[in-house]
C-alpha cells in the first residue's frame, strides 16, 4: 500500500516536472518531453526482465517454490513494461517524424524482439502441467531471455550497416543539461516505484490464488 | 571422454532413426526448394537483389523444420525418461540431438544451396562460412527449445514461437555476412552467438529435462 | 538401501501422497500395492530420481548407473530393432561386454529370432520382455519394477519368475496390483491408501 501511494507520488511528480519545469529540446521541441517516460519505461522493463531472470536463477539454484511466483511476476510486469516502451516510442516517432515505426530507432527493433521472445515465455508456461517441472523449464527460458537482451542489442547494432545506413540523430543522450537529468531521475526514480507496487500487487494475488487452489484441494 | 562418446551414441542412434524412416531430410530438402521457388513469385523484377536475405530467412525456416521433429520420439514413447535416468550427463542428450539435427540441416543445405545459387545468384564463401556458423547456432539453441516445447502440449505451434526471436539475430549475421563488404565482423557475431547459446543450453539443459 | 520420511508429493495442487515413510534394506524385496491413482508409479519415480519430493526427505543409496527401472511404456524407440535399443542403453550404461550381455539377454527373455525386427512389430508381451532386457541390462543392484507382469503371457511370465528367483542379494521395489504372484519372494509390503 505504501509502496503504491509512493509510487503515485513520485510519479506524478516526475510528469509533472517532465511537462512544466524541465527545458524545452531546442532540435525537437515539446515533443521530446516524452522522452522523460519513454527511457525511463524501457529502463524498468530492462530492470523487471533481469529480476525475473535472477529468481528464476534462485530458483534452479535453490529449488525453492516461491521463486517460481517471484520469476513468473518479473516477467509479466516486464512484459507489459516492453509493450509500454513499444507504444511511447511509437507515439514519439509519431510526433517526431510522423510515422508510426522507424526500423532505425534500436531501442525500438531492439524491443519488438523482446517482446516476442518473452510473449512467448507465458504460451510456454501454459502449455506445461502446474509443477516443479513448468517452474524450471520457465526459469531456463527466462535466463535465455536475458542473455538474448545484449545479444540481440548488438545484432541490432550490426544490422543498421546494411539496412540503412543514414544515422539516426541520437537523443536524450548522456549529456544532459542539470534540469534534464533532475526531471528524468524523478521520473526514472517513479516508473521503478511504480514496477515494485504492481510487482508486489500481483505477487500477492498470485499467493494467493495458489494457497486457495491448495486449500479447495486439501478440502475435496 | 565418456561425455562425447554418450553424445555420439545419441546422434547414432537419431541417424539410425532417420535411416528407417526417412522422413526428416526429404522433408527439409522439399520444404527448402519450395520456399525457394515461393520467393522467386515474392520478388518483383528489381528487388532481385533481395534473395540473398531470402535464403537465410529459408534457412531458419527449414532449421524450424528438423527441430519440430526432434524430440519427438523421445517424448511420444516416454524414452527421454529412460535417457535422464541413464549415468550420463544429462547435457549429452542436448549435444547428441544438436548433432543430429544438425547433420540432418548441412545435408539440406548441401542440396539447397546449388539450388540458390542456380535459381537466383551465385554464394560466395563468405556465405557458406556464414551457414554453417549459423547452423551450429540454430541447432544448438534449437535443440534446448525443443526439449522446453515437447514438454507441454501443442509442441508443433509453440516451437516457432520460442525459436524464431532467438533465430533473429542469425538472419542478422547471416545477411550482413551475405550481402555486406565486410563478412568478416558478422562472421565473428555469428560465432560469438554459437558460443553463448551454446554454453547456455549446455548448462542449463539438466533444468529442462530432470524435475 | 531406500530410505524415506514424511515423504509428500504433489504436483501443482493435486496432492498424490503425504506424509510416507518407509525402509527398504540391502536385500529387501518390497511389493507396493494400492488402487489405481494412489501413487504407486509415482513412487517409483522419486526413487528412481525421475522426480523430485515436495516435501520430507528421500535417501536412495544406489547412482543412477545402478538402478535399474521399468516403466508401464517399455521405454524403446519403436521403429529401432530390439539389438539396436540394447546397444544404446548398454552404450550409455557403459555396460562392459556389452554384445555378449545383450546376446545373452536377448536369449533368456526368447527374443533372439526377432532381435533385428522393429520392435513396432513386436506385441506388446515382446515389448514387456524387451523392457525387461533393458532394465537388468546393466546389473543393477537396485530394481524399481512398475507391474512388471504387465501384458506377458504365461510362458513369458514364467521367464520372469525364473529371472527374479535368480538375482537374489539385489532390492527390488516393486508395484503390483498382484501382491499374491511374488509373495514368496516378498520381504515386505507398502500398501498405498
Amino acid at each position: 500500500m505504501l509502496l503504491s501511494a509512493a509510487a503515485l507520488v513520485i510519479l506524478g511528480a516526475g510528469v509533472g516536472l517532465a511537462l512544466l519545469w524541465a527545458p524545452e529540446d531546442a532540435d525537437q521541441g515539446p515533443t521530446q518531453r516524452i522522452f522523460y517516460i519513454h527511457v525511463p519505461v524501457a529502463l524498468t522493463a530492462y530492470a523487471l526482465l533481469g529480476w525475473g531472470a535472477w529468481k528464476a536463477l534462485r530458483l534452479l539454484w535453490t529449488r525453492e517454490e516461491r521463486y517460481d511466483l517471484e520469476s513468473y511476476t518479473g516477467v509479466h510486469i516486464g512484459l507489459i513494461f516492453a509493450l509500454l516502451t513499444l507504444v511511447t516510442g511509437s507515439i514519439w516517432a509519431r510526433a517526431s517524424w510522423g510515422v508510426w515505426w522507424d526500423w532505425r530507432e534500436r531501442q525500438l527493433v531492439l524491443f519488438l524482439i523482446l517482446f516476442l521472445f518473452y510473449s512467448a515465455y507465458f504460451m510456454l508456461r501454459y502449455s506445461l502441467e502446474p509443477g516443479p517441472a513448468r517452474g524450471r523449464i520457465s526459469a531456463v527460458y527466462a535466463l535465455v531471455g536475458v542473455v538474448l537482451i545484449p545479444v540481440s542489442f548488438l545484432a541490432v547494432r550490426l544490422a543498421e550497416q546494411f539496412l540503412h545506413p543514414t544515422p539516426l540523430i541520437r537523443r536524450g543522450g548522456p549529456d544532459m543539461a542539470g534540469s534534464m537529468l533532475a526531471t528524468f531521475s524523478v521520473c526514472l526514480a517513479g516508473m521503478l516505484a511504480l514496477a515494485g507496487a504492481l510487482y508486489a500487487n500481483e505477487l500477492a494475488g498470485k499467493r494467493l490464488d495458489a494457497r486457495l487452489r491448495e486449500l479447495r484441494e486439501v478440502l475435496s | 571422454m565418456t561425455y562425447l562418446r554418450d553424445a555420439a551414441a545419441l546422434a547414432r542412434k537419431d541417424l539410425l532413426l532417420e535411416l528407417r524412416g526417412k522422413e526428416t531430410v526429404p522433408a527439409m530438402v522439399l520444404f527448402v526448394v519450395a520456399v525457394f521457388v515461393a520467393f522467386r513469385f515474392a520478388l518483383p523484377e528489381e528487388q532481385e537483389g533481395a534473395a540473398g536475405g531470402l535464403l537465410w530467412v529459408a534457412i531458419v525456416l527449414t532449421a524450424l523444420l528438423g527441430l519440430v521433429r526432434a524430440f519427438v520420439p523421445e517424448r511420444e514413447q516416454g524414452v527421454l525418461d529412460a535417457l535422464v535416468l541413464a549415468p550420463c550427463d544429462r547435457s549429452a542428450i542436448w549435444l547428441g540431438k544438436a548433432l543430429s539435427v544438425l547433420a540432418f540441416l548441412l545435408i539440406a543445405e548441401a542440396a539447397a544451396l546449388p539450388v540458390f545459387a542456380v535459381f537466383f545468384e551465385p554464394v560466395d564463401a563468405a556465405t557458406v562460412g556464414a551457414v554453417l556458423l549459423a547452423d551450429v547456432g540454430l541447432c544448438g539453441v534449437g535443440a534446448l527449445l525443443a526439449a522446453m516445447a515437447v514438454a507441454g502440449r501443442a509442441r508443433e505451434v509453440l516451437l516457432p514461437l520460442l525459436f524464431l526471436p532467438l533465430a533473429i539475430p542469425v538472419v542478422i549475421g547471416g545477411v550482413g555476412a551475405t550481402v555486406t563488404d565486410d563478412p568478416a565482423r558478422y562472421l565473428g557475431f555469428l560465432a560469438l552467438y554459437d558460443a553463448i547459446f551454446a554454453i547456455l543450453a549446455w548448462a542449463t539443459f539438466e533444468y529442462v529435462v530432470t524435475e | 538401501m531406500i530410505q524415506a520420511r514424511a515423504l509428500s508429493k504433489r504436483y501443482g495442487a493435486k496432492r498424490v501422497f503425504e506424509g510416507l515413510d518407509l525402509d527398504v534394506p540391502e536385500g529387501g524385496f518390497v511389493l507396493v500395492t494400492g488402487p489405481n491413482g494412489s501413487g504407486k508409479t509415482t513412487l517409483l519415480r522419486l526413487v528412481a530420481g525421475l522426480a523430485a519430493p515436495t516435501a520430507g526427505r528421500l535417501e536412495v543409496a544406489a547412482d543412477r548407473a545402478r538402478i535399474g527401472f521399468l516403466a508401464h511404456e517399455p521405454l524403446v524407440y519403436r521403429e529401432l530393432s530390439a539389438l539396436q535399443n540394447l546397444d544404446l542403453y548398454g552404450r550409455l550404461y557403459r555396460v562392459p561386454e556389452r554384445r555378449e550381455r545383450i546376446g545373452m539377454l536377448l536369449e533368456r527373455f526368447g527374443l533372439w529370432e526377432a532381435r533385428r525386427e522393429p520392435v513396432s512389430s513386436f506385441s506388446r508381451g515382446m515389448q514387456q520382455r524387451l523392457a525387461l532386457c533393458r532394465a537388468f541390462l546393466h546389473d543393477p543392484d537396485l530394481l524399481l519394477l512398475d507391474e512388471p507382469f504387465n501384458a506377458l503371457d504365461d510362458a513369458g511370465a514364467a521367464l520372469l519368475d525364473g529371472e527374479l528367483a535368480g538375482m537374489g542379494g539385489r532390492t527390488f521395489l516393486v508395484a503390483t496390483h498382484d501382491p499374491a504372484r511374488l509373495a514368496p519372494l516378498a520381504t515386505a509390503t507398502l500398501a498405498l491408501a
